[in-house]
């Protein structure tokens, strides 16, 4: 394997800075690369064939997870994945002005989220569908967003699900304080402490807030799990782009524990954030987990990724579903028969009948919302704005017009 | 879990004492910080140094290092984690050491700070307060004089304040740190430790509400408006008006966003003339927007056109240039000749 360590080793006998650091764009990519096929440093449980493997450091993390637990995590992937090709078929129809999918992020979204305890909080980007399901926000609260009717509709604190997050890294800061706040309080430090969990992609690494929020979780002891969904493209731009290291290797630098784990191996996902949580929790925070996965669709629709990736590559890793590989491994086990794959089937089919109904219905805002919110206390300069323009939009009202 | 209230000076000192603005600021800190727990202070050097123009002074000792926070070196992130504490119920005070290393912080400021509470529909508050010294004077290097309150009065979903002498200064910030929404408290910096300021402070009795421009000395001949150092400016003019036996009238305008333009407009209908005053650079500023509402607010009452005096549409110079950018006694004076004569 390349390694900065070889890229940077001087020859014997010469200087320390006899070799420039100056890997080959090949040498970068194997190295970015190189668990990706079940190396050692890379955590899984099921195979993409759907065999459970042993991983010692994580089974005892998810012993409790029996034939109906797996048949759950893999109704909750099935059923995120249905809303998401459905909210797809909806901007394609007109009927939201954007969507972003979510389509093979199924396993690391649901592992992570099912990881969560409810005393938990979560920070998401603006991908995380699935993590939002399993904070118990429904679905639909999701769609305003995407019809750009409102900005977030959720409560935020009963969920524990903190508004999406659109200015790549900002959220990373944003759940650094509010997991400090979770230490302050003296809420960490036993099996019912808190800890906070923050999602980003691959991208967001690049950025100076994800580098600070590393710096900050670190120097505060924060219960804080950084939670980094590599689905190896920021829009165009590949890993290679954005880092020289693997990127869970960089939690070293910072002074706490980084691990990669298959992010299309939802029982790996899950084991791997329980551990990281139940770290956090008891004082042992922050913690960085890459979860190694792949954006099977677009960035957004807007995106066409025809333009900058090979159709290969997307087929390579149709082969590493994360859906398919548990229902394998509850067919061949067993643990469900084919009226439990119908039933899920019907389920999510119903689900997203019922997303696709709320849309088509769902009334347009009324232009006095515009004013509404921008101020916890009033601010007579907005007010005495909104009064105008209210007054006079009812000018054509009275007219006949509006 | 938090700790108890300490005791303080606070506890024996006299409801009125002769304070600075510096000293005026730290002791409403204290009182903000002993009235409410969930009040913490964070920034660079702001523990055992007190920060680096003391305002902070003596605050870690007594509070401790988990309500003074001294946090590593960089402005994205104090408001960033500031934002998510204020998100976990407490309410944040960061200090930026000076107005010109506030950049690193102004994606926070404006992509989080200022809009989650209209993105979550006003599910999330975020009552974080931002320190800011600001302002020229102070013979100092590049960064350390600037007026960049404009820009975050662009910003909606801020509140922007400015506090001009002891006894607002005390009173403004605890104002600010109970509000609700995020305030952006500019400090006249060049006027910390400016002992001609020095001034008795009632500490039992608040001072008018936070959103409020005040009318600091009456006058029948022109009004000036200010905010911040230049408030001081302005008073001295109309001293010095007053000797050629010309009445100015002074505002100190308090609040930058919301602007309270109400007492200025009644004093424009008085007086007919308005020159408003700032270190700030002229171009689309607090003083345009000032001349904007002024012009469309008083236009018949007004016998000379809104007049600025203003810091110079350049980067801030080197400081042996300043009193050529600062606008002082005689271009405010100068103004008002020229409003006068119109």
């Amino acid at each position: 394997m390349s390694s900065p360590e070889q890229w940077t080793h001087p020859e014997p006998g010469e200087g320390p800075a006899a070799r420039a650091a100056q890997p080959s764009r090949e040498q970068v990519i194997a190295g970015l690369r190189a668990t990706s096929e079940g190396g050692a440093e890379l955590t899984q449980l099921l195979t993409p064939e759907g065999e459970r493997v042993p991983a010692p450091l994580f089974d005892s993390y998810v012993q409790d997870i029996d034939g109906a637990a797996l048949r759950g995590l893999y109704r909750d992937m099935v059923l995120v994945r249905r809303a998401d090709r459905e909210a797809n078929a909806m901007q394609r129809q007109g009927q939201l002005g954007i969507w972003v999918p979510l389509l093979g992020q199924e396993a690391a979204q649901i592992g992570s989220g099912r990881a969560l305890k409810p005393q938990d909080m979560a920070f998401p980007s603006y991908r995380e569908h699935g993590v939002a399901y399993t904070r118990g926000v429904d679905f639909r609260e999701l769609l305003g967003i995407f019809r750009c009717t409102d900005h977030g509709g959720w409560d935020f604190n009963a969920h524990r699900f903190h508004p999406y997050t659109i200015v790549i890294g900002n959220q990373v800061l944003n759940a650094a304080g509010y997991a400090m706040g979770q230490k302050f309080e003296g809420r960490v430090g036993d099996d019912d402490g808190e800890a906070t969990i923050v999602y980003f992609g691959d991208g967001a690494t690049s950025q100076g807030d994800v580098h600070e929020g590393f710096v900050w979780a670190a120097v505060y002891d924060a219960p804080l799990v950084f939670f980094c969904q590599n689905n190896q493209w920021a829009i165009s731009e590949p890993t290679e782009r954005q880092s020289r290291l693997p990127l869970y290797q960089r939690a070293r630098g910072y002074g706490f524990p980084g691990i990669r784990v298959d992010g299309n191996d939802v029982l790996a996902c899950l084991a791997v954030t329980r551990w990281a949580l139940e770290e956090c929790r008891h004082g042992n925070g922050p913690v960085l987990i890459e979860a190694f996965t792949y954006r099977m669709d677009a960035h957004t629709t807007t995106d066409d990724p025809t333009r900058y990736r090979l159709s290969d590559e997307l087929e390579a890793w149709k082969l590493k579903d994360p859906i398919e590989r548990v229902r394998v491994h509850l067919a061949r086990g067993g643990l469900a028969d084919q009226s439990f794959f119908d039933q899920v089937q019907a389920d999510a089919d119903a689900f997203a009948a019922d997303l696709r109904e709320f849309t088509f219905n769902m009334p347009e805002p009324p232009p006095e919302r515009v004013f509404d919110n921008v101020y916890a206390e009033p601010s007579p300069v907005l007010e005495a704005q909104r009064e105008e323009y209210l007054s006079y939009l009812d000018g054509f009202a009275t007219a006949g017009e509006r | 879990m938090m700790a108890a209230p300490v005791k303080s000076e606070m506890d024996v000192r006299s409801p009125v004492q002769s304070l600075t603005i510096g000293k005026a600021l730290n002791l409403g800190l204290r009182a903000a910080m002993e009235a409410d727990d969930k009040v913490i202070v964070l920034g660079e050097d702001v523990g055992k140094l007190g920060g680096v123009f003391r305002i902070t002074d003596g605050l870690q000792k007594d509070f401790g290092e988990q309500r003074v926070l001294d946090t590593p070196l960089a402005e994205s992130g104090i408001i960033g984690t500031a934002v998510g504490l204020a998100v976990r119920g407490f309410r944040p005070v960061c200090e930026i050491q000076f107005e010109g290393f506030i950049f690193p912080g102004f994606d926070q400021i404006s992509s989080q700070l200022a809009k989650l509470h209209y993105r979550s529909q006003g599910r999330v508050k975020v009552p974080v307060v931002v320190r800011v010294p600001y302002g020229g004077g102070i013979g100092a290097v590049e960064h350390h004089s600037e007026s960049p309150e404009s820009l975050f009065a662009h910003i909606a979903g801020l509140k922007v304040v400015s506090c001009s002498n002891p006894a607002d200064a005390y009173w403004m910030i605890q104002q600010a740190i109970s509000c609700d929404d995020p305030v952006l408290f500019f400090e006249p910096k060049r006027l910390y430790h400016n002992g001609q300021l020095k001034s008795e402070v009632d500490t039992a009795n608040p001072v008018g509400p936070l959103f409020a421009s005040r009318v600091l000395r009456q006058g029948t001949d022109a009004t000036l408006v200010a905010y911040g150092p230049s408030v001081k400016v302005c008073l001295d003019a109309a001293t010095a008006a007053a000797e050629e036996g010309r009445s100015l009238e002074v505002i100190d305008l308090r609040t930058i966003s919301p602007l309270d333009l109400g007492p200025v407009f009644e004093s424009v209908r008085r007086t007919g003339r308005l020159v408003a005053v700032s270190e700030a650079s002229s171009e689309s500023s607090v003083t345009s927007e000032i001349a904007a509402r002024v012009q469309q607010e008083c236009f018949y009452s007004l016998e000379a056109p809104v007049l600025r005096v203003t810091g110079f549409d350049t980067p801030y110079p080197p400081s042996k240039l300043e009193e050529h950018f600062l606008p002082d006694l005689d271009r405010v004076l100068h103004a008002v000749d020229r409003s006068l004569g119109w």
